[in-house]
Parts: C-alpha cells; sequence; structure tokens
C-alpha cells in the first residue's frame, strides 16, 4: 500500500490504479503471435500465482477448488469485480490479450484487496489469446460460465476469423464448459449481435435460455451496466444486443 | 495484384525442392514416390511402373507435393500439395476419381466432411513446440488404441486418446546423442519431421531434421511397448555409415529386418538392402528415383536443397523489414470502410 501511494500510477485518494496509465493500442491482432507464458496444461496453472490467500504455496490449498468463470477480453475488469461480490465462493479469472490493460487489470484487483480485506481473492487475471490458449487453462467441463462481453467487432468478412465468437471456437467453448453451463454475450454493433447468436443458435450444443431464465438470473443484469464498455455505451445511449446460451449435451 | 507481388517476393529466396515422399500399399500391392511435383508409382505385384491418368490434362500437380497417402484399406490413394490442390486416386487403375482445390494451402480437408464433429473429446497437450506429424497406433489387444506424435521439441510422445492424458515422453533428440549445446541459447533441439508405425505398431520409425552440427541422417527406431505404455529407443539406423560420405537423403533404400523379437538382442543390425537384393530391383529404383544410379554431384545438389525447403518448412515465416513495410502499407483492415 505504501509503494502503491508513492507510485503516481495510482490516484492518491482512492489508491486505485489510473487508467489513463494504462492506455494501450484500441485493437491488438488475435492471430499473430506474442510473446507470454503459456501453462502446459491447466493442471500447470499456478493457482498459488493468481488466488494467494486461498491456496499459500503451490501444493496447498483446495485441489479440488477450480476456476469456474472465465471473462473472456475482460478488457479493464468491471465485470469481474462486481462478480467477486456476487459470486464470494467462486474462483474467476479475466483473460486479456493487451499487456497494459491486464496489468491495469492486476493492479486492480491488488488494490481492492488491500482496501477490502478478505474480499476480492477470488478474482485474478491473465495476459494470454483466448482463441488459443483455452485448453491450456480449463480442463474438459471445468467452467460454468463464460462470458463475452463487448467484443472487437472485426467488421471485414475477411477477418471474421478474428472473432472470439466462431462457429470452430464454439466448439472450444463447449469443451470448457460443463454441461448447464452457460455462456453470455453481448454487444452494441448489431452484426456482431447477429453474428454470435447465429453461431450459437447453429451450434448443436447450445441452446438459447428462455426469457424468465433471463429474468431470474442476476448474471444478465450486468452484462450491460458491469463493465467499462457497456457503461460507454450506456451514457450514449446505445442499443445492445445480448445472446446467452446453455452448453447442452450433444443428442445424436 | 499485390498479392502476385507478394508471392514473387516469396519465391526468390533459395532454390529448393519439396522433402521426398514415400508411401507403401498397405498390403504391399505397390509402392509411390513424390518429388516435388512428379508422382511416381511402382506396381509391385505386376513389377512394372504404373501410368497414372488424370482427365483434367496436363501435369498432375503443378506445384510442389507435400502429402501422399493410402486410404480405404489400400484402395484409395492421396495427394495434395503447394498448388492447392487433393487429388483422389483410385489404386485399381489408378485414376484420379476427383479432384479438389481448397483455398488455402492444403491443410484442412475442405466441403465440411466434419459436418457435426463439434464435441472435442479431448486436447493432447505436453509439447512445447510445434507437432509436425501424427499416426495412430493399436494392436488386437489394444483395440481403441493410442496417439504417437513428434514434435520440433525433439521428442516423441505417446497419449491416451479418450483423456488426452501424456502416457510417456521419448527424448529422442537426447537419446541419440543430438543434443548439442550451441553456446548462447543452451540446447539445439533436432525436430522430429516425420513418422511411420509398422503394420502391427509395435515399431515406429522417426526422422530427425539435420541442424547445427547433428550428424544423424537416416531413421530412428521407436519401439511400443502396449502393456506398459511406454515408448523406447530401439535402434539409430545412421543409413549414413552404409553408405560412406556421400548423402543418402535423395535415394530411395529399402531397410529390413525389423523384428521386434530380434531387437532384444544388441547383435542385430537392421539392415539396408542392396538395390539388387530388393524385390524387382533396378526396375523399380528406375521408376522411383528416375534412375538407378545417381551422381555424387547430383545427389548432394538434392540433398541442400531438400534441406532448404526442410528448414523453411520448419521455421516461421520470417520477413524482411521491406517485406514488412509493404505488407502495411497494404494492409487493407486499415482501408476505409465500405
Ligand atoms: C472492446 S473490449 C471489451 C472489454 C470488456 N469486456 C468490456 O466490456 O469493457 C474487447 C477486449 O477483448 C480483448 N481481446 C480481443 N481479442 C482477444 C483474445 N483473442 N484473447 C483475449 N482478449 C482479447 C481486447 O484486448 C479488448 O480489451
Amino acid at each position: 500500500m505504501l509503494e502503491n501511494q508513492a507510485n503516481s500510477n495510482f490516484s492518491k485518494s482512492t489508491g486505485l490504479p489510473r487508467k489513463r496509465f494504462y492506455r494501450a493500442r484500441a485493437h491488438s491482432n488475435p492471430l499473430s503471435d506474442s510473446h507470454f507464458p503459456v501453462p502446459l496444461s491447466p493442471s500447470h496453472v499456478d493457482y498459488s500465482l493468481h488466488y494467494p490467500q486461498l491456496f499459500p504455496s503451490s501444493d496447498q490449498g483446495d485441489d479440488s477448488k477450480k476456476i469456474q468463470f472465465a471473462d473472456i477480453g475482460c478488457g479493464f475488469g468491471g465485470l469481474l469485480i462486481s462478480l467477486s461480490t456476487l459470486f464470494p465462493e467462486t474462483l474467476m479469472i479475466g483473460m486479456e490479450l493487451r499487456d497494459k490493460v491486464t496489468e491495469y487489470v492486476k493492479e486492480r484487483i491488488l488494490a481492492l484487496r488491500v482496501a477490502n480485506p478478505g474480499q476480492y481473492q477470488n478474482v485474478s487475471v491473465v495476459r494470454t489469446n483466448s482463441m488459443k490458449y483455452i485448453p491450456n487453462y480449463f480442463e474438459k467441463g471445468q467452467l460454468s460460465k463464460m462470458f463475452f462481453l463487448f467484443p472487437d467487432p472485426h467488421f471485414k468478412e475477411k477477418n471474421h476469423r478474428r472473432r472470439v465468437i466462431g462457429p470452430h471456437l464454439l466448439d472450444e467453448y463447449a469443451y470448457a464448459l460443463q454441461v448447464g453451463g452457460i455462456i453470455y454475450t453481448i454487444t452494441d454493433v448489431e452484426e456482431l449481435g447477429e453474428w454470435m447468436k447465429a453461431c450459437l443458435e447453429g451450434h448443436p450444443m447450445f441452446e438459447a435460455l428462455a426469457d424468465e431464465e433471463l429474468e431470474a438470473d442476476p448474471v444478465v443484469k450486468l452484462l450491460s451496466s458491469a463493465t467499462e464498455e457497456g457503461q460507454k455505451v450506456a451514457r450514449n445511449g446505445g442499443q445492445t444486443f445480448q445472446a446467452v446460451y446453455r452448453r447442452t449435451m450433444l443428442s445424436l | 495484384m499485390e498479392e502476385t507481388q507478394m508471392e514473387e517476393g516469396e519465391n526468390n529466396r533459395d532454390v529448393e525442392v519439396a522433402p521426398a515422399l514415400i508411401a507403401v500399399h498397405p498390403i504391399q500391392k505397390s509402392v509411390a514416390v513424390a518429388i516435388g511435383s512428379d508422382l511416381r508409382v511402382f506396381d509391385l505385384q505386376a513389377g512394372c511402373a504404373v501410368s497414372l491418368v488424370d482427365d483434367s490434362g496436363g501435369p498432375l500437380h503443378k506445384d510442389s507435393i507435400r502429402a501422399i497417402r493410402f486410404g480405404a484399406e489400400g484402395k484409395l490413394f492421396v495427394s495434395a500439395g503447394d498448388d492447392k490442390l487433393v487429388k483422389i486416386w483410385t489404386t485399381e487403375s489408378w485414376h484420379c476419381i476427383s479432384t479438389v482445390c481448397s483455398e488455402k494451402r492444403v491443410t484442412v480437408f475442405p466441403k465440411n466432411p466434419l459436418d457435426g464433429a463439434h464435441e472435442i473429446q479431448s486436447f493432447c497437450l505436453g509439447h512445447t513446440e510445434f507437432v509436425s506429424c501424427l499416426t495412430f497406433v493399436c494392436t488386437p489387444d489394444y483395440p481403441l488404441g493410442f496417439l504417437v506424435s513428434g514434435s520440433g521439441d525433439s521428442t516423441v510422445r505417446l497419449w491416451d486418446i479418450t483423456s488426452g492424458s501424456l502416457l510417456h515422453t521419448c527424448e529422442v533428440g537426447a537419446e541419440a546423442g543430438l543434443l548439442e549445446s550451441n553456446g548462447r541459447e543452451g540446447q539445439c533441439y533436432p525436430a522430429i519431421t516425420d513418422l511411420c508405425a509398422t503394420p502391427d505398431c509395435t515399431l515406429i520409425a522417426v526422422a530427425i531434421q539435420r541442424q547445427c552440427h547433428c550428424s544423424l541422417q537416416g531413421v530412428m527406431l521407436i519401439s511400443c511397448d502396449f502393456p506398459t505404455r511406454t515408448l523406447s529407443v530401439a535402434k539409430v539406423t545412421g543409413v549414413s555409415n552404409l553408405c560412406g560420405d556421400s548423402p543418402s537423403l535423395a535415394r530411395v533404400r529399402v531397410i529390413s529386418g525389423f523384428k521386434k523379437s530380434n531387437l532384444d538382442s544388441i547383435e542385430h543390425e537392421p539392415i539396408v538392402l542392396e538395390d539388387n537384393a530388393i524385390p524387382v530391383g533396378e526396375k523399380l529404383l528406375e521408376k522411383l528415383q528416375g534412375s538407378v544410379f545417381i551422381e555424387e554431384k547430383v545427389l548432394s545438389a538434392a540433398a541442400e536443397a531438400v534441406k532448404t525447403a526442410m528448414c523453411n518448412l520448419l521455421i516461421k515465416k520470417q520477413y524482411s523489414t521491406e517485406k514488412r513495410e509493404f505488407r502495411k502499407r497494404t494492409r487493407n483492415d486499415r482501408k476505409i470502410k465500405h
């Protein structure tokens, strides 16, 4: 904390990192190779680094407790922060491609842990390319929720393969999600909204949640309000398009 | 337009030929060899060369062939190459029964043959470099079988298909004594470039890339023990020491004596058959190699070209500064949206 205050990247009044020092390029190309460490397999993910209070060392802590929520392209982390207190018993992680943005979220979580002892211990972030390395982080059926909030639109048809939702990537998400797990998507770009819905609708291992289920799910309300991008869209009075689907068993 | 310019730029690198490929019919009816864009088949039963018939006219493949394989228990044969064509042949008459054009380089079979295959069974995670080759192995006792993979990390690994778990790692490079320290970056790992199982799946032949000062020119035999689920190096067959100093890469060699029982005795060496000991010997070699005797000079030039090609295949594309600038200038995701 003392260190943090000496650091001008942090606000003096709140102790939280200041976003303007973590500006980064608006987009990076998810299909190009960058260099960051990747765990060899889910069993190589070091939980003690991500959740030090719950896993005091690499071999201590509840082995059966695994990450259950993944926020893909978490940006500045607003959703994770909200989910952390809403589901205090659940381990969750954000995956973000841009390194500065990831650094910001890391600092944000650390600052929140200091300011609120005992809280925010279940949330973490990792810099990685979700289009390549989901299987390195999660075992088959490990996740109960996946979030794709305001993903980059990649308008041109040639670049549709850079989109984080697509027919083949859904195969991977279906692998990582347990049966009954839920995938949440939202965007302010109508064309992308239709694309994500069409991909999910066309996939044999996902089915749409019924309206009553959407009503009853407290998480659905966070989709448009919890993230930085969502708040920006709301401020500008923009429309949003969401698609929320359940992982089903494949019936042959 | 821009694309053609780019491609021309890329073609300016060293002269190369695609590594030669060989495929043997599952019950030894015929043998096929691909060299560059040339596909040659020899009928082992009739003891004569086969002429391939492709109604499309023109050359069979217009660019280097990268993969050939027998399938459907030997009834079909496929070839695929840099001309972005996949050709399917019936081995009855050696007619091309179908030509499929893939828009990109041929890496995935097109036309949705996998429609409906959405459920991923498992991921086999463990290699620390690219995976270059795969083969399934199974025996009557283990009908489910296993997967064997070779990689740029110099290892061959055995996997459980259902769970994706790594059963055993064979440090091929290390065991062959091929790892050497290259000073700054520590170890250099010669990549596994290809592997192939014997029909009874007890032995796997592994090809290793020649690089740095690694001296192995030949194949390594790995024996596969199903009950204990382990791979172990059975033999390092340095073909090179059997034919003096001349590079052996461009020669078709038949190696005999791969018998599991024999491997227990250290004395036993697989034999590289002399040209005249090969069934239908010279005729076969003439077809597959183009001629029976190959001049030393030609051999070494070919070996050099293959080496370049193999390196280009295995390394990530590196662009020069000018080329990178050119790519940046012509990037179309920055152009005005319509
Ligand atoms: C428009 S932002 C939305 C961020 C956040 N979900 C929100 O709603 O505020 C999209 C984010 O996804 C990240 N991203 C894009 N492709 C990614 C990938 N393949 N893996 C991980 N993150 C990715 C981008 O870096 C960017 O921060």
